[in-house]
C-alpha cells in the first residue's frame, strides 16, 4: 500500500535522496562527514563548516522500517552485544559491519568526526566509544551537556557548554574541515533555523483543532520531524515547512483529519498524547492500530527529542554559541522528570487530549525508566485515563502484535467508557448475589 | 423474562454467567478451554442455562407453600443427578471413541487384547464418579470432564497388565481431543426427567406442585436479550464486534458489582495477570498486564502440578501445610521447574517447595501491581488462581506488608468475574 503523498512529502523524499546522494559522493567532492545524534545536534555548526551530518539513530530507524534491522541486530549480537543493549546501537553497528549501506542503497561514508553531544541518554557515550573502534581514524569531539537537575538552565551550565564549544568542538571541526570557523555563516544558519522552528511549532499547534489536521506521533516522525533534524539551518528546510503548513492549513479549513497510509483519517474519536518512540519495524501496522479506532495523536514527546521549541526557545545569531548551548540544554532528553511531566501536561491541556499513552521501549534502559512515574503523576494531576504498552525501537522480536492489540483494545474501550458514561441513576446494582 | 449472557473465554477455562433483568446472577457455567472455542463456549453457555433453570425453579418453588417438602434439598439432589447424567453421556461418547480407536489398531492381536481389557475396566470407571456426583461431592462446576475421566481411567489401567499400559494411555490421548471438540447437545427436559428417576424414593418427585413448576421451567426460553463475550480468546468467539468487550473492563465491572468499594483489582488467570485500578463506578482508570512471559499465572501452577504428578487442585492445600517457604528465585516457569527438582533432590519437603513457588507467583503479581500504582483502597482478588488458598494467603500477607491493613475481597465466584462483568455490560446497553 502506497501512502497518500502531498507536495511536502514529495519534497521531503527529494531532499533526503539528494542528501544521501551527496553523502555517497564525498570521495569525489571531498566533503567531510560528521556523525552525531539527534538530541542536542549541532546541525547548523556542521553545515557552517560545509560538512554533512549523519545520524546513526536515524539510520537505525530507517533500517527498522526497511526490515533490515533484524539482520543487523543479529550481526551485532554475534559480535557479543547483549540482548539488553539498545537496539538502535546494535542495528547501527550491524549495518556498519555489513558495509554501511544507507536507506537509499548507497554506501554511507565513514565519519571524519564523531561529534557526541551528550544530552541525557547515557548509551550515547558507549555507542560512540564503539564507533571509535570501528573508525579509529575519526576525530572525536565530546560535548558534555549538564542534565537539568535543578529544572532550569543555569548560567554556569551555559558557560560550561560554551567553553567546550569554543575550546574543543569548534577547533576540531576547523581541523577536520580545513576551514576557519565563520561565526556569521553560523549566525545565518541559526536565523534560518529560527524561521523553521516558528513554522514547526505552528504545525504542531494545529493539533489544537478538532479534528486534528496532524498526527503528532506517527505523522510527527514520518513527515514533520525528519527534515527538521537533518536540514535545520538550510533555506530548503524553511521552504519545506512553509509547504507543509499550507497543507495543514488546508486540512484545518476543510475540517480534514491527518493523512494516514490509507488517506485522510475520518471520525476522530480519541485524542491522545504519547510518551516514548514509536516502533519502527511494524510502523504501519502499529499506526493502523490507532487510526482504525479513530485515535489521533495530538502531542508526542519523541518529536521533541531533537529540541523543544514549545516554550519559546529559538536559535538565533544574537549570541550564536550561547544559542547552541541553550538549545542542547533544553532538549527533551536533557530535562528532569518534573519538567518532562510539566511539558506533557501542557500538551494534554493545549491539545485537549482525552488519553495518555506510554509506549515503553524494551531495549531502552535510559528513558523507559521514569515512564511509570510520569504516567501515574499525570493520572493524578489531570484525572486522565492512561495506558501502557511495550514495544521496541527496531528489534522486531519485541513486537508482539496480539499482546499490543489486546492492551490497546482495552485502552480504547476504557477511554470510550469514560467518554460515554454518564454518572447517574444507572449505576449497577450493588448486590448481584442470588 | 429478560436474561443477559456473559461469556469469558479464557486461556484455560471458559466461563458463562447469566443474569436476570435485575442484575442478579441466575446461572454459572464453566469448562476447560479447548482448541474448538465454539464448543467450549457452547458448553459453558449450556451449563449456565441449565443452572439458571434450576435457580429459577428454586425461586418459583420458594414462593409456593412447601408443606413438608424441603425444596432446597430436592432441587440440590436433582441438579446433582442432572450433572451426573451429563457426565455419563459424555463418558459413553468417549468410551465409544476409545473402543473405536482400539479396534483400528494395526496389530490385531494387540487390538483384541486391549478391547478385552477395556471391557473389563469400563463399568468401574463410572460407578465411583456417579456416587460422588449424586452425593454432591463433585459437580461440573468444580471438576472438568477430562480430569474426572482421566483420573479414573489412569487408576484403572495401572492395575492391569503393565505391557499394555502405554497403549491404553495413547488410546485415551488420541480419543479425548476429538471427543472434547465435538458438539454435544443436551435436552434439559429429557435429562431432568431422567434425573427425577434417580432421586431417592421419598423425594416428593411426584409432588404435583413440583411437577407443574418444573414443566413451566422446562418450557422457558433461555434466549438472552443481549450478550457479550470477553477474555483472552474473545476475538475468536463466534460473536459480532459489538458483542465483544475487553476482559480488563469486564473483570473490573464484575469485581465492582460484588464489592462496590473496591479500587484495585488483581486478576490472575491462566496466562494473564492484570492489575486494574477502578473508580467508584467500576470504571477502569488504568491497568497493567504481564508482557511476553506468563510465569506467575495459572499455567505456571499447571506446569508445577505436572512436574510433581499431582492435580492443580492439590497444590494450594499442600502449600498450606508448609513449615516455611523454600526460596524460589526464578521468575521463569521452566527454570522454576529446575529449582523444584533441585530442592526435591536435596530432600526438601514438597510442602515447603510448593509454598515457595506460591510465594514467587504472588511476588511477581505484586511487581505488576506496583507498576499499576499499587493498592489504592479496598482490594479484590479475582481469576482462576484466586481459587488457590495458598495464593490467597500470600496475596493477603503482601497487601498488608506493602500497603497496610486494607479490606481484601476474594469471592467464591471470583473465577466468574469476567463473565459477570460482560453480562452486566450487556444488560446495561441501550
Amino acid at each position: 500500500m502506497e501512502i497518500q503523498k502531498e507536495n511536502s512529502m514529495i519534497k521531503q523524499k527529494h531532499m533526503l535522496a539528494e542528501q544521501f546522494m551527496e553523502l555517497s559522493q564525498v570521495k569525489e567532492t571531498g566533503k567531510k562527514v560528521a556523525y552525531t545524534f539527534v538530541p542536542g545536534n549541532l546541525t547548523e555548526l556542521i553545515y557552517a563548516f560545509d560538512m554533512l551530518p549523519v545520524y546513526p539513530e536515524i539510520n537505525s530507524l530507517q533500517s527498522g522500517m526497511r526490515q533490515k534491522s533484524k539482520e543487523y541486530i543479529r550481526e551485532a549480537e554475534d559480535m557479543g552485544y547483549s540482548e539488553d543493549v539498545c537496539s538502535y546501537v546494535k542495528c547501527d553497528i550491524g549495518m556498519m559491519l555489513q558495509g554501511n549501506i544507507g536507506p537509499t542503497g548507497q554506501q554511507l561514508p565513514s565519519p571524519d568526526i564523531l561529534l557526541l553531544s551528550y544530552t541525557g541518554c547515557f548509551v550515547f557515550m558507549k555507542w560512540f566509544e564503539n564507533l571509535k573502534q570501528l573508525y579509529p581514524k575519526a576525530e572525536i569531539a565530546m560535548l558534555h551537556i549538564p542534565y537539568q537537575e535543578s529544572g532550569k538552565i543555569e548560567a554556569s551550565a551555559v558557560k560550561y557548554i560554551k567553553d567546550q564549544l569554543i575550546r574543543d568542538v569548534i577547533p576540531k571541526f576547523e581541523k577536520v574541515s580545513g576551514k576557519k570557523f565563520d561565526i556569521d555563516k553560523l549566525g545565518e544558519k541559526l536565523d534560518l533555523s529560527a524561521q523553521a522552528e516558528d513554522l514547526l511549532i505552528e504545525i504542531f499547534d494545529s493539533a489544537k483543532h478538532t479534528p486534528s489536521p496532524i498526527d503528532a506521533y506517527f505523522g510527527g516522525v514520518y513527515y514533520i520531524g525528519p527534515i527538521f533534524t537533518a536540514f535545520r539551518g538550510n533555506e530548503d528546510c524553511v521552504e519545506y515547512y512553509r509547504e507543509l503548513l499550507k497543507e495543514v492549513n488546508y486540512r484545518v479549513a476543510n475540517k480534514l483529519g491527518p493523512i494516514t497510509p490509507e488517506g485522510y483519517m475520518e471520525n476522530e474519536k480519541f485524542r491522545l498524547v504519547v510518551e516514548g518512540p514509536p516502533n519502527w519495524t511494524h510502523f504501519r501496522d502499529f499506526w493502523k492500530l490507532f487510526y482504525d479506532k479513530g485515535a489521533v495523536f495530538v502531542g508526542s514527546t519523541y518529536t521533541r527529542v531533537g529540541g523543544v521549541y514549545d516554550d519559546g526557545f529559538r536559535h538565533g545569531s544574537a549570541d550564536s554559541i550561547k544559542s547552541m548551548a541553550e538549545y542542547c540544554m533544553g532538549c527533551y532528553t536533557n530535562r528532569n522528570l518534573p519538567q518532562r511531566i510539566d511539558l506533557i501536561e501542557s500538551f494534554i491541556k493545549k491539545y485537549n487530549a482525552n488519553g495518555f499513552l506510554v509506549n515503553s521501549i524494551k531495549s531502552c534502559n535510559s528513558f523507559s525508566a521514569g515512564q511509570l512515574v510520569i504516567m501515574r503523576d499525570l493520572e493524578e494531576r489531570l484525572n486522565i485515563p492512561v495506558g501502557f504498552i511495550e514495544t521496541d525501537l527496531v528489534d522486531p522480536r519485541y513486537y508482539s502484535y496480539s499482546n499490543i492489540k489486546n492492551r490497546l483494545d482495552s485502552f480504547f474501550q476504557m477511554l470510550d467508557q469514560r467518554q460515554s458514561f454518564v454518572v447517574g441513576d444507572d449505576i449497577l446494582p450493588d448486590d448481584v448475589l442470588t | 423474562m429478560k436474561i443477559f449472557l456473559g461469556i469469558d473465554l479464557g486461556s484455560t477455562t471458559s466461563k458463562a454467567v447469566i443474569i436476570d433483568g435485575e442484575g442478579q446472577i441466575i446461572g454459572r457455567g464453566i469448562t476447560n478451554t479447548r482448541s474448538n472455542y465454539e464448543v467450549a463456549t457452547q458448553i459453558a453457555q449450556n451449563e449456565a442455562e441449565f443452572n439458571s433453570r434450576f435457580t429459577l425453579l428454586h425461586r418459583k418453588l420458594k414462593s409456593e407453600p412447601n408443606g413438608s417438602v424441603n425444596w432446597d434439598v430436592l432441587i440440590n439432589q436433582l441438579e446433582n443427578r442432572f450433572h451426573y447424567l451429563q457426565y455419563r453421556n459424555r463418558f459413553y461418547r468417549l468410551l465409544d471413541k476409545i473402543f473405536e480407536n482400539a479396534a483400528k489398531l494395526e496389530d490385531k492381536t494387540l487390538s483384541e487384547k486391549i478391547i478385552v481389557l477395556l471391557k473389563k475396566i469400563q463399568d468401574g470407571l463410572l460407578s465411583e464418579v456417579k456416587d460422588k456426583f449424586i452425593s454432591g461431592a463433585i459437580s461440573l462446576t468444580s471438576e472438568f470432564f477430562r480430569d474426572l475421566f482421566s483420573t479414573e481411567y489412569m487408576k484403572a489401567i495401572q492395575n492391569e497388565d503393565k505391557n499394555y499400559y502405554d497403549q491404553l494411555v495413547a488410546l485415551y490421548d488420541r480419543s479425548i481431543t476429538p471427543v472434547e471438540n465435538e458438539k454435544l447437545s443436551f435436552d434439559f427436559a429429557e435429562l431432568a426427567e431422567e434425573a427425577i428417576e434417580l432421586l431417592p424414593e421419598n423425594s416428593y418427585q411426584k409432588d404435583n406442585l413440583f411437577r407443574k413448576n418444573l414443566e413451566d421451567i422446562e418450557s422457558l426460553s433461555m434466549e438472552p436479550s443481549d450478550y457479550i463475550g470477553t477474555g483472552y480468546g474473545r476475538q475468536l468467539l463466534p460473536f459480532e464486534e459489538q458483542h465483544i468487550k475487553s476482559e480488563i473492563l469486564c473483570h473490573a465491572m464484575g469485581a465492582h458489582a460484588y464489592f462496590p468499594e473496591t479500587r484495585t483489582v488483581l486478576d490472575i488467570g491462566g496466562q494473564d495477570t492484570k492489575a486494574i485500578q477502578v473508580d467508584k463506578y467500576g470504571l477502569v482508570t488504568s491497568f497493567q498486564m504481564n508482557d511476553r512471559c506468563a510465569a506467575g499465572c495459572g499455567r505456571y501452577l499447571g506446569y508445577i502440578a505436572d512436574e510433581m504428578s499431582i492435580s492443580v487442585g492439590e497444590l494450594g492445600p499442600l502449600a498450606m501445610n508448609s513449615d516455611y517457604e523454600a526460596n524460589i528465585c526464578s521468575t521463569c516457569t521452566v527454570f522454576a521447574g529446575a529449582e523444584l527438582r533441585e530442592y526435591l533432590n536435596l530432600g526438601e519437603k514438597k510442602e515447603n517447595i510448593l509454598a515457595g513457588l506460591h510465594k514467587a507467583i504472588v511476588q511477581r503479581a505484586f511487581a505488576l501491581l506496583a507498576r499499576s500504582g499499587g493498592v489504592r483502597n479496598e482490594f479484590t482478588f479475582t481469576g482462576g488462581v484466586s481459587r488457590n488458598q495458598a495464593v490467597v494467603k500470600y496475596v493477603s500477607q503482601m497487601v498488608e506488608q506493602n500497603y497496610g491493613k486494607l479490606k481484601i475481597n476474594c469471592h467464591p465466584d471470583s473465577i466468574f468475574m469476567g463473565a459477570l462483568g460482560a453480562a452486566l455490560f450487556s444488560s446495561r446497553r441501550k
